[in-house]
Order: structure tokens, then C-alpha cells, then sequence
């Protein structure tokens, strides 16, 4: 294997896992067969709802766009393949409180006809400006492939006046039991170097690291044949320590970089953009290949499936379809997860279906009564040891669970990424992300509360403010009014006064000429 | 197919209250076995009172609180508390200073306070404290060590002595412990050597509890070896105490004991390990971890040489525990992306 050598900084805290990397990543990737329903959420990405464009009832093709996007921080969504719109109703989707959102539901004819939708290829990137690729990138429904979703093309839109030193591709993988980019960085690494080169572009910068843990021998040696095949002297490899959560966009950033992205900022102040290797590829495929994004590699695995797989699968596809495809559930599947076991939603149903954030499908036999209780706070410290933010989640759960949030926020309450590491070692069984997730929504919906009674404040006191004002300027006007109207009079007078006083001079003026002029006449 | 729903992490380490304090209790066995060579049948009476009397009294707070008690009588804290007091209490001690003892560690240092993980104070500390000020007598009498000690005193005569309050041939057996032997000589104005010379001392320091030392000191290394422990409390006590003695033993030798001395007789080592590193009363931050243990190895040595007890683990580790929210505050770590705050 070709090793880099690179110097790599230390991130503090951080657990070894028990990885179960190897049940899912010793197949091919297939592409799942179309599913009887394909079940497309609007939203898949974080900003606002794009603005639906077919009805039901509606034909569509492979590619074609269902969702529109007009408007900031909207990503359309396209049609996963084509046929027919049976419905646009609220469906359960993947959400942390099992919430239900607006969702097109498809039925495929199974020709996967793509008509004429696809968007006009730029084989030639390199002649097309940034702007016109990122507005590709946009249309194209392009996200955030790690899970946290966000438009792709927002990330790339960098101001000049921080130059973009290095793209930093996340190929890390941190989490237990998934393996879809590796098996993807295995199978696609030349789609997804071109990838980045795209966005290098873009951002016009010269660097692309792109860092991927140890624990992945093979994707690492294929990323690195790929580039050197390229003959691509700016892109580089770095393997780095397998340690949850390096996976993290920060932490990752820290361990290549040694840079900080400031508490509550984004990695570009530190000239940094960071995306993930499937982001990459889609960037490849809608700009050179002209295709919107609209199937993903995901993973299915834990001991709750009989054959845990790395599938190629449309989006929309019913998570119960792709358990079908990797053999069916076992007789230990006990719980039903989106995501890793770190950080992963729970849910409820299998009729959920797979968006663009679904990286893994987690069935696993740990069961909901297998918990143990949880003990008091014995202020053992392992949770801050294991951090890799530094906070001290003791502190935080201590103040979450007395409500004191303010003491929590001072305690870098928003720092924290909710990896779970503390919970992971807490003696105690405390479910301390709960706390925290508790405590974060409690403050937003604070924040938001305070100020809607700011507004509605300010409304009331911009009314009082009006109706004052209205008053001031009546009586302003009537003390104008009346000072005219004084000094009218007054002058009036004195006009009425000079008026007559002349009118007086005239006639003895008069009176004296007509005399004159009789005793002229008389002389 | 439906599934409960739950809130990740969905797995969790191996790690749990009960494992970590039956460690402790591992570690602590070396100590005791040779505790137990040392002094009989003295030292095992002390044990069971102290986790017989610990356990009731948890039992029946817990029972009182309307707890839950299964989970917290099975999670070992209460019977730390009482090996860690039966260890520090002289070997043959009285029944009813164990069970006071006990009173003031699980009733009101632990339970009047809230319980398990609401402590400010290390329970098994206030429990001896609390007796070394109101039995000073009973709590400095300790049998002279000797080989073997079984058959020194047999079993009739150290029930005698815990039931009953003793009986005319037991002062005869009694000895001062090193560091008491040293200070009331030296108070005497005699110079070390001239102490050192009377034959209870040994190659460290003081004959029988400088192996007792060496035991507790193998046991503390086993714990940092398991990862139950961190190395700061240990260190910085440690080294604190080294460096305070060193000090004054390099400008006065025959007025002050030798940092090997102050390591190995008395409480050190069992402190360094063992009671300034109950997480529930000390500090939380690496950092505040080593101003904390330093500071109870400084007020150690301070009050060994110029204070009125000879030893002083148990007062020092009180007082340190009383800084502690003041510590942690100023000591916290700097999280990611910020600048480096207070501390
Ligand atoms: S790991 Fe658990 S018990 Fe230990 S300090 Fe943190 S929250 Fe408390
Ligand atoms: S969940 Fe938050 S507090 Fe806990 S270890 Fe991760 S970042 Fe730290």
C-alpha cells in the first residue's frame, strides 16, 4: 500500500468501537430492484420545503424534477424513476420524533424511462464558470450524502475574501457497522476524484485532502491507485487513526488540519470546505453526466438481518424492500435504526422511506428492556475524557436536568455534536445526549418564543408609539393652527390699522390737493 | 413490521457503577492481606463490622428515602466506604466506634446529602475524621505490628477487645505508629536518628507499615493499569508530598522525615489511590485533578509536620473536597473552535 506521509493532529477524547465493519463489506454493491411504491419526501435537506410541481395522477420520467427550487435554501427532488404519481400525502419519515411530512408517492411502470430529463451535460467542466456549476449542482437535488444534508451548492459558494486553501473530503466513516463509502470510495474512486476535482474548481483551490480511518485498508489503496492513475498531483490520501467520532466534520477538519472551525462557525472561515466522497460523485454524475441525484449506496447490516449489504438504491425505496433485499429480517432483530448506532434515528416503522441522508439501515438485537436502569452522576469524569469537544457533559446533564440553561450555554451547550461518546461511557447509564437534545430544543423554542414577544412587542409598542404620534401631530397641528390663526388676527389688525391709517393719509392728501388746486382755481 | 423507538447511542460501553467499585474493592485486597499478616484477627473484625454496619445503614436510608434498593445496594459504593474506614481504623477497634464511624460516613456524609453522586465529601474520610476528633484516644491505640499476629492475639482475646473494651494485658501490646512515634519524640526534642534508632523502623519507614504502603501502592497501580483510575490524583498527591518533604529534609535532615518516610508510613499511598480518587467528591477536570490532589498532598505535609495529628490524609482530603466547585470551575478544559477561557 502506498502510504502518505502527512502530520496528523490529535483530536481529544474519542472511543475505540467495536466496528462490525466486516459483516457488510465483503459483497459487490447491487442496485436494488424497483419497489411496488417509491415514497419521495419533499424535503431532504435542511432549509426550507421545495415547491411541488405535479399533481396526481401525473406521468413522470426517470429524473424529472417533482420538486422546484426557487428560493434560498431550497433543493429540488427529482422523480427516482418513471410512472406514475398515485399520491402527495403525509407520510411517516425518518425524524427523531417519528413526525410525518409531505411526501410524492410514485408508482414505477418499470421502464425507468428517462424521456428526455436529463440536464445538458458539461463534459467540460473546466470551461464553465463556478456560478453555473454550482446552479447545476443546485438543480441537480444535491446534498450532503453524510446525513446532515445541506445543499451542496450553498457549501461551495465561498466568498474571495477567504481564499479556500484545502477541500476536505470526509471518507472517514467513523461510525460502527457502516460501510457504504468505503465500499463506494472502492468502487467508484474515479467518479468520485473527478468529483472533487469539480469542486476544487468551483472553490478554486489547489488542495484536496482527502481522509479516510485505517480501518479501511483496501478503500484506501484503491483511492490512492485511482489518483495516482489521474496523474492528479493536488489531490491527496491521508489514512488516519481509526477513533469515533473522526468522522465528524470538525473533528476531521482538526485531525487533518490542525485548524479549529470556530465555536458555532463553518469551516470555510478557516479556508476549508469539507464534503463527503457519495457528495462527490453525484457533483461528477449531474455535471458531466447531466443526471440529478437520485439513488445513493447505503448499508444494511446488524445481527437483525440475514444478510447484511451495501445497496444501490432509488430514493424513495420503503426501508422494508431493501431488508428484503438483504435476506429478510433474523429472528434477534429488535430494534430498527437510520444512521449508525452512535448517532442513528430510531424507527418506529419499516414503511420509512430512503432519502438522500440514509447512509446505513441498522437492525440490531439489542432490545428496548435489555437498558439498565440508570444510576446517579457518580462525577467519575469518563464522559469528559471521552469528548472530543472538551466539554464536561456532567456539567451540561447536571444543568439540562435543573432546567438551568443558561448555565448549560455558558458551559458550551451548542458545542456539543452529539456523538454520543459520553453516553457510550457513562458507569452510570445516563442517557446523557437526551439531556442535551432536551436542553437544545428547550432554548430554541425559547429563542423562538422570545422572540415572537419581541415582535409582538415591538408591534405593540410601534402601535402605542403611533397612536402617541398620532396624537402629537393633532395637537402639534392645532398649536400651529392656533398660532396661525394669532398671528393671522394680529396681523390683521395692524394691516386693518395701516390700512386705514393710509386710507386716512389719502383722503387728507385728497382733501388738500382739491384744495390747492380750488385756490389755484380761485387765485 | 414495527419497532420500539429509542434515542441513540444504541449501544454502550462495558463499563458500569458496580464493575468499577468491585476494582476497587480487587485493589484494595494486597493491602488488607498484608494489613491482615500484621495484625490478626484485629484487622478481619474490623472489616466485617464496618460492611455489615455499612450495608444495614444503606439498607435502611435507602428503605427511609423511598429508593429504589436494588440497583443502589448492588452498585458497591457502600461496602468501599466501609473497607476503606475498616482499613483506617486501628486494627481491634471497638464495635460501636465502627458503627458510629459508619453513621457519620453512609447516614449523614452520604444520605443527608442525597445520596450516591450528591457527596461533596468523601463519606469514609468524615467518618474517620469524625472519629479521630471525638475518640482520640481509641482511634491512636493500634496493636504493635508483629509477624504473624494471629498468633500473637487469638480470637478470644480480640473478641474480648471488640466486644467488651478490652482487657489488662492489652496496653502492653500496643505501639505508637511511626509517624506518631516520630512526632512525639521529635516534640521530645530528640533528632531523627536518634528515633530512627529504636528498632521500629525499617528499610522505607515504619517496619510493618511500610509493606502495607508497598500494598496499597500495588494495588493503585493495578487500578491505573485497568483504567478505573487516571494518573493526576495519584501523581499530584504523590508528588506533592514528595517534593513538600524534600524540601524541608534537605535543609534540616534531623528535624524533618525524608520524602521515602512520608511515602510509606501513614496514609499516603492508600490516599493517593484509593480516597482522593472517589470521583463522586473530587475533581472532575484533568486540570483541577492536579491542583486538587496536589493541594491535599501539600495540607498532608503540613499538617504531618506542624499540625496536632500525626497523620492527616483524612482532614486534607476533607478540605480539599470543599474547594472542589471552585476548582472544577476555573479549571474547565477549552472546547473545540473556542479561545482558552478563565483557569
Ligand atoms: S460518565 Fe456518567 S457518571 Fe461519570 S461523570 Fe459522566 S455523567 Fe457522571
Ligand atoms: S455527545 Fe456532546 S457532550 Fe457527549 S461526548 Fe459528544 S460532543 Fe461531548
Amino acid at each position: 500500500m502506498i502510504q502518505t506521509l502527512r502530520k496528523l493532529w490529535r483530536n481529544p477524547g474519542g472511543l475505540h468501537l467495536d466496528y462490525h465493519k466486516e459483516i457488510s463489506n465483503t459483497k459487490p454493491v447491487v442496485h436494488v430492484p424497483l419497489a411496488d411504491e417509491l415514497i419521495i419526501p419533499l424535503q431532504q435537506h435542511t432549509g426550507y420545503k421545495p415547491t411541488l410541481t405535479v399533481a396526481v395522477g401525473d406521468y413522470v420520467y426517470k429524473g424529472q424534477e417533482i420538486a422546484s427550487h426557487t428560493g434560498f435554501m431550497k433543493v429540488p427532488v427529482h422523480a427516482s424513476t418513471s410512472g406514475t404519481i398515485t399520491a402527495i400525502e403525509e407520510r411517516p419519515i425518518a425524524h427523531p420524533s417519528g413526525l410525518s411530512d409531505l411526501c410524492v408517492v410514485l408508482k414505477p411502470d418499470g421502464k425507468d424511462d428517462w424521456g428526455n430529463t436529463r440536464l445538458s451535460p458539461y463534459p467540460d467542466y473546466t470551461q464553465v464558470d463556478g456560478e453555473t456549476l454550482r446552479l447545476r449542482i443546485c438543480a441537480a437535488g444535491i446534498v450532503g450524502m453524510g446525513g446532515a444534508v445541506f445543499p451542496s451548492a450553498i457549501k461551495l459558494n465561498v466568498h474571495d475574501n477567504i481564499p479556500i486553501e484545502t477541500l476536505v473530503i470526509n471518507g472517514a466513516e467513523c461510525e460502527p457497522y457502516i460501510t457504504c463509502d468505503d465500499m463506494l470510495m472502492r468502487e467508484q474512486p474515479e467518479e468520485i476524484l473527478r468529483g472533487v476535482q469539480i469542486m476544487m474548481h468551483i472553490i478554486n483551490t489547489q488542495h484536496a485532502l482527502i481522509g479516510i480511518e485505517d480501518n479501511k485498508p483496501e478503500a484506501i489503496a484503491t483511492m490512492q491507485a485511482a489518483v495516482a492513475s489521474l496523474g492528479e498531483r493536488r489531490i491527496e490520501i491521508a489514512a488516519i487513526p481509526t477513533l469515533y467520532p473522526s468522522g465528524s466534520e470538525k473533528q476531521l477538519i482538526k485531525i487533518l488540519t490542525g485548524k479549529e472551525v470556530p465555536s458555532g462557525g463553518r469551516p470555510a472561515q478557516v479556508g476549508i470546505v469539507c464534503h463527503n466522497p457519495a457528495t462527490a460523485r453525484a457533483i461528477y454524475r449531474a455535471v458531466v453526466l447531466g443526471e440529478p441525484l437520485i439513488d445513493r449506496y447505503l448499508t444494511v447490516t446488524g445481527k437483525g438481518v440475514a444478510e447484511p449489504c451495501n445497496l444501490e438504491v432509488p430514493l424513495g425505496t420503503p426501508v422494508q424492500h431493501l431488508i428484503e433485499q438483504a435476506g429478510g429480517y433474523t429472528a434477534a432483530a429488535k430494534r430498527l435504526a437510520m444512521g449508525g448506532p452512535m448517532m442513528g434515528i430510531s424507527l418506529q416503522s419499516d414503511q420509512i422511506p430512503a432519502v438522500k441522508a440514509t447512509n446505513c439501515i441498522l437492525v440490531s438485537d439489542v432490545a428496548e428492556t435489555e437498558q439498565q436502569t440508570a444510576l446517579p452522576c457518580i462525577r467519575c469524569g469518563r464522559c469528559a475524557e471521552s469528548c472530543p469537544a472538551s466539554l464536561l457533559p456532567q456539567q451540561l446533564y447536571w444543568y439540562a436536568r435543573s432546567r438551568d440553561f443558561d448555565k448549560a450555554e455558558q458551559y458550551h451547550l451548542f458545542d456539543c455534536i452529539e456523538c454520543g461518546c459520553c453516553a457510550y461511557v457513562c458507569p452510570s447509564h445516563i442517557k446523557l445526549v437526551d439531556y442535551y437534545r432536551f436542553a437544545k430544543a428547550e432554548i430554541r423554542s425559547q429563542r423562538e418564543a422570545k422572540a415572537k414577544a419581541d415582535l409582538a412587542r415591538e408591534r405593540h409598542e410601534f402601535h402605542l408609539e403611533r397612536i402617541e404620534r398620532a396624537k402629537r401631530e393633532k395637537a402639534e397641528k392645532l398649536a400651529k393652527h392656533k398660532e396661525q390663526a394669532k398671528t393671522n388676527t394680529d396681523d390683521g389688525k395692524k394691516a386693518a390699522i395701516q390700512a386705514a391709517l393710509e386710507r386716512a393719509k389719502a383722503k387728507k392728501a385728497d382733501a388738500a390737493a382739491a384744495q390747492t388746486a380750488n385756490g389755484e382755481t380761485s387765485a | 413490521m414495527m419497532f420500539n423507538k429509542r434515542t441513540s447511542p444504541y449501544v454502550t460501553g462495558k463499563q458500569d457503577v458496580s464493575v468499577i467499585m468491585r476494582q476497587v474493592l480487587y485493589a484494595l485486597v494486597p493491602g488488607t492481606l498484608v494489613l491482615i499478616w500484621y495484625f490478626g484477627w484485629g484487622m478481619i473484625s474490623n472489616l466485617l463490622l464496618a460492611i455489615v454496619f455499612a450495608e444495614l445503614l444503606e439498607w435502611g436510608m435507602l428503605t427511609l428515602r423511598q429508593r429504589p434498593v436494588r440497583p443502589f445496594l448492588s452498585d458497591y459504593s457502600a461496602v468501599v466506604t466501609a473497607w476503606l474506614l475498616a482499613v483506617a481504623m486501628p486494627a481491634f477497634a471497638p464495635w460501636w466506634l465502627i458503627a458510629l464511624a459508619m453513621v457519620f460516613a453512609v447516614v449523614i456524609a452520604k444520605h443527608l446529602y442525597g445520596g450516591l453522586g450528591y457527596n461533596p465529601f468523601n463519606p469514609a474520610m468524615i467518618g474517620y475524621a469524625a472519629m479521630l476528633v471525638s475518640y482520640p484516644v481509641q482511634m491512636t491505640i493500634w496493636p504493635a505490628p508483629l509477624d504473624f499476629s494471629f498468633a500473637h492475639i487469638g480470637l478470644g482475646q480480640a473478641v474480648q477487645q471488640v466486644f467488651a473494651g478490652g482487657s489488662q494485658s492489652w496496653d502492653a501490646l500496643t505501639a505508637a505508629t511511626p509517624l506518631d512515634a516520630v512526632k512525639v519524640n521529635l516534640g521530645l526534642h530528640k533528632t531523627l536518628n536518634e528515633i530512627y534508632a529504636n528498632g521500629q523502623f525499617g528499610l522505607l519507614a515504619g517496619q510493618a507499615w511500610q509493606w502495607v504502603s508497598v500494598a496499597w501502592l500495588l494495588g493503585g497501580l493495578w487500578l491505573l493499569w485497568q483504567r478505573i483510575i487516571s494518573w493526576h490524583i495519584p501523581v499530584a498527591l504523590l508528588g506533592s508530598l514528595t517534593l513538600m518533604a524534600g524540601i524541608f529534609w534537605m535543609i534540616n535532615p534531623q528535624v524533618y522525615s525524608s520524602p521515602l518516610f512520608h511515602l510509606f508510613s501513614g496514609a499516603a499511598m492508600l490516599g493517593a489511590f484509593f480516597i482522593a480518587t472517589d470521583p463522586v467528591s473530587a475533581s472532575t477536570t484533568p486540570l483541577g485533578k492536579l491542583y486538587y490532589a496536589g493541594g491535599i498532598g501539600a495540607f498532608t505535609y503540613i499538617i504531618r509536620t506542624w499540625g496536632g495529628y500525626p497523620d492527616a490524609v483524612a482532614f486534607s482530603v476533607i478540605m480539599l473536597n470543599m474547594a472542589v466547585p471552585l476548582i472544577d470551575y476555573y479549571t474547565q478544559p477549552r472546547v473545540y473552535g473556542t479561545k482558552r477561557q478563565q483557569g
